[in-house]
């Protein structure tokens, strides 16, 4: 009865959300305000019944109704509470569903935000998200329903894919497809601006915090989806330029981008048919991201034809979305008023610079994802594009991208001073080339790019510390040099400063993990127990190997102690080899051993059954956490820069007036 | 395991999630050439060189028995002298251009490699058009009577 409830409830969605995206554009044509009025409660009511609707799946879930057919494909009685509850969204109906939760979630939060958004922005934005709301809801109840009953229900389920029984899967699909809805949200704001016609610094600003959140958890969900991918695959690699993970990378390129040019657009009122464009793409990209890649048309051109009421629906999507918006910015850009004027050398020209290069990576990504697939099905030649070729185009872009980070966060607006900024940045730009040359010298016969990386790293990382540090001393006649003003100052810089400071240094972070990879080693050999292995500065010993069991699975475990060099023990490792008698499948569980950031990745590979022997891989991998930890550094930056004051530019205003005596606010 | 791997990429892409195929143990100790030296340029070429029934994984990577024959193949040249270029030709010649993970840069692929050089030279041409047409549109300071109103108003002060 509750799945049939909660089935409604997603068609009671689908009518609110009509009602949301249709009611403000009528509202504008007839001058009539409590129409326009009436998207707040739609969007609130749709996101209620969406809540609801998902509610009821996850019910389902929980207690193994096996009488839903989402269930039976995806649950076992089995398996862990906490993998019953991810396995909501580990599939397609569920994550669909997911992903439409969010949007109304965005959607309602629009309409309750308390931020001087004009009404007549707000009204036309919650008209956009309605609109993309009402579409995937069409899409998931027409082709992708989860609340599709079987009868008769089956005594147990098919179990979820082992490798998604996994923490992972818990946080990874939510965090990405927060970042990835959020984008929806600059995106209904940019098609609002165009139907309006009017772009200006209000616009940036309201947009704002919707970007940063957007970016925070899509950071947060990348990072989290690589570390997933690190320790479950096996090998200890932590990118792969697969296609899902480039179409998680090109939205968060041109995000980034977005979320600069809308700073420039705030501050100087300049790059606005720019930003709107990014807004565009950015979510585009997103909708390209989560919807080729479900399609399946990225793994071979004939997979789109597995299911053709589902591929087709999501072309239809494609088209009116991204069709429908650049058609919609070609015709209304031209009419937005250019503004701000600056000099080559500014903040605002290294932002444009920032742009160009995060565009023209966003562009190789998105070129070299497509490639092969346009390739194939317009002259039927089959290439591959792998690693090699994103690292040979993708780190020349990004290596200039780093350098002008400190640079444009020195420089002034309007007019800059390459000679000032650079005497500013002398002490990081020192500092970095003492390490990369110190860390060369000390590696020397190593790899010859890991020291650049080190060194490009420590650069950024000091750079955003100096630029707080040189605020907060100040200039001029203000300038100090006592350590208790300087850290009263830099308390009190505002939030945002703090937050561009973190995010660049995190980003710097991550440059230091990916560069000390360099020196990552491998030790590859068959093991008796007894017998050890060495990786870089560790030995691991084969204790021994036994048989593990779990809840719903049987493991052949080696247990292994890792010992430095010296001799001295460091800790124990266990890897193994699971498997999953529901779905007949075998899955290695790597073993980590943390050491500072540094980790010690053990691999079990082939059990042999005589001898009690085992083929084991042992990496060890230097800093290796900073690449995940840069990355939450990065988010982190974001939300500080959230709590910035211009973020709530309605909250003074309330406690203002409330401060006034009744009678005077009343004379206001 | 070799149906897997594709289960679980039907899977992951139903999900939009990262493709951790797990399992994949590629290089098998009994394969480790003796010569280091030799192993390394082994692991250079296999880290190139797609696994052929896989998703987006180079034989290296790959624990398919394909990509296994791969490395062997590819072990069992350069034992016989081969050089590292001699190898990959060897292995286009067999399997064709799809094998590469990195595309060979030929008229059919003239537009993939010059994609960010194009992307860049575009930007700065769009820069510097924009450039010039604010610099035609920026204002010409002030006209003649507009700077009589100014002194008019001064004076009036």
């Amino acid at each position: 009865m509750l799945i049939e409830v909660g089935h409604f409830a997603l068609a009671l969605a689908l009518a609110l959300s009509l009602v949301q995206a249709v009611m403000p554009v009528w509202a504008a044509r007839s001058g009539d305000q409590a129409l326009r009025a009436v998207a707040t409660p739609a969007a609130l009511g749709t996101f209620a019944c969406i809540l609801f609707s998902f509610g009821a799946l996850t019910y389902a879930h929980a207690t193994s109704d096996f009488s839903v057919q989402n269930v039976v494909e995806n649950s076992h009685t089995m398996k862990p509470f906490l993998y019953k509850l991810s396995g909501v969204w580990g599939n397609h109906e569920g994550s669909m569903l997911l992903w439409v939760l969010i949007l109304a979630l965005f959607g309602a939060l629009v309409a309750v935000a308390r931020n001087s958004v004009p009404p007549t922005l707000r009204a036309n934005t919650l008209a956009v998200q309605g609109l993309i709301t009402f579409v995937f809801v069409l899409f998931i109840i027409t082709t992708s329903n989860p609340f599709a009953r079987v009868s008769p229900a089956p005594v147990e389920g098919n179990d979820l894919n082992p490798l998604l029984q996994d923490f992972g899967l818990a946080i990874h699909p939510p965090l990405l497809y927060v970042g990835y809805v959020g984008f929806s949200i600059t995106f209904a704001f940019a098609i609002a601006a165009l139907i309006d016609g009017r772009i200006d610094a209000v616009w940036a600003r309201a947009v704002r915090p919707w970007t940063l959140t957007a970016w925070s958890f899509l950071t947060l969900g990348i990072a989290m989806g690589s570390y997933w991918a690190y320790y479950e695959l096996g090998w200890g690699g932590w990118w792969f330029w697969d296609p899902v993970e480039n179409a998680s990378l090109m939205p968060w390129l041109a995000g980034t981008a977005l979320l600069h040019s809308t700073v420039v657009m705030e501050k100087r009122d300049a790059l606005k048919v720019w930003t709107v464009l990014l807004a565009i793409l950015t979510f585009s990209l997103s909708l390209l991201g989560t919807f080729i890649v479900r399609s399946g048309v990225l793994t071979s051109v004939h997979s789109f034809a597995t299911d053709p009421t589902r591929g087709i629906f999501i072309l239809a999507i494609l088209i009116l979305f991204i069709g429908g918006s650049l058609t919609l910015f070609a015709w209304r850009a031209p009419m937005l008023r250019q503004g701000g004027l600056f000099a080559p050398i500014s903040r605002e020209g290294a932002l444009v610079m920032n742009n160009l290069f995060l565009a023209a990576a966003c562009a190789t990504v998105f070129v070299g994802t497509l490639y092969p697939l346009l390739l194939e099905s317009l002259t039927a030649e089959k290439i591959s594009v792998g690693p090699p070729f994103f690292n040979y185009t993708f780190i020349p872009l990004a290596i200039p991208l780093l350098l002008i980070v400190p640079f444009g966060q020195t420089l002034a607006w309007k007019r800059g001073d390459v000679h000032a900024a650079t005497q500013r940045l002398f002490a990081a730009l020192a500092v970095a080339l003492v390490v990369g040359l110190a860390v060369l010298a000390y590696t020397w016969g190593g790899p010859m790019m890991a020291p650049v990386g080190i060194g490009l790293g420590a650069y950024l990382v000091i750079g955003s510390a100096l630029e707080i540090v040189s605020r907060a001393r100040g200039y001029g006649a203000s300038r100090t040099r006592s350590a208790g003003v300087v850290w009263r100052r830099a308390l009190g810089l505002p939030r945002s400063a703090w937050g561009t400071a973190f995010a660049h240094a995190g980003v710097g972070i991550v440059v230091l993990g990916i560069a000390a990879q360099g020196w990552a080693t491998e030790g590859l050999k068959t093991l008796k127990p007894g017998e050890s292995l060495a990786s870089g500065p560790y030995v691991a010993t084969l204790d021994r190997v036994g048989p593990r069991m779990g809840e719903n699975y049987s493991e052949t475990t080696a247990f292994l102690t890792i010992r430095n060099t010296a001799g001295d023990m460091i800790g124990t490792v266990e890897t193994g080899k699971r498997f999953y008698p529901s779905r007949k499948m075998t899955v290695t569980e790597s073993g980590l051993l943390t050491i500072g950031v540094s980790q010690v990745y053990a691999s079990l590979g082939e059990v042999m059954p005589e001898g009690g022997s085992i083929g084991l891989r042992l990496y060890y991998k230097p800093l290796v956490l900073l690449i995940w930890l840069g990355a939450v550094v990065m988010a982190l930056g974001g939300a500080v820069s959230l709590t910035d004051r211009r973020m709530r530019v309605g909250a003074p205003a309330r406690a203002r007036a409330k401060a006034l005596p009744a009678g005077m606010a009343a004379a206001e | 395991m070799s149906a897997a791997p594709r289960l679980v990429l039907g899977l992951l892409i139903a999900l939009g999630a990262f493709a951790p195929s797990g399992g994949a143990w590629a290089v098998q100790p009994d394969e480790v050439l003796k010569d280091p030296a030799m192993e390394m340029r082994a692991r250079d070429i296999s880290a190139g060189l797609r696994c052929l029934v896989c998703q987006n994984q180079s034989i290296d990577d790959s624990d398919a028995p394909l990509a296994k024959d791969l490395r062997v193949i590819v072990r069992e040249r350069l034992q016989a002298g081969d050089s590292n270029d001699q190898v990959q030709s060897y292995i286009v010649g067999r399997y064709g251009e799809y094998v590469l993970l990195r595309p060979v840069f030929a008229l059919h692929t003239l537009l993939l490699w010059l994609t960010p050089l194009a992307a860049i030279g575009l930007g700065l041409f769009g820069l510097w058009r924009l450039s010039q047409r604010r610099a035609d549109a920026a204002p010409q300071g002030l006209t003649a009577a507009e700077q009589a109103e100014i002194a008019a108003l001064t004076r009036r002060e």
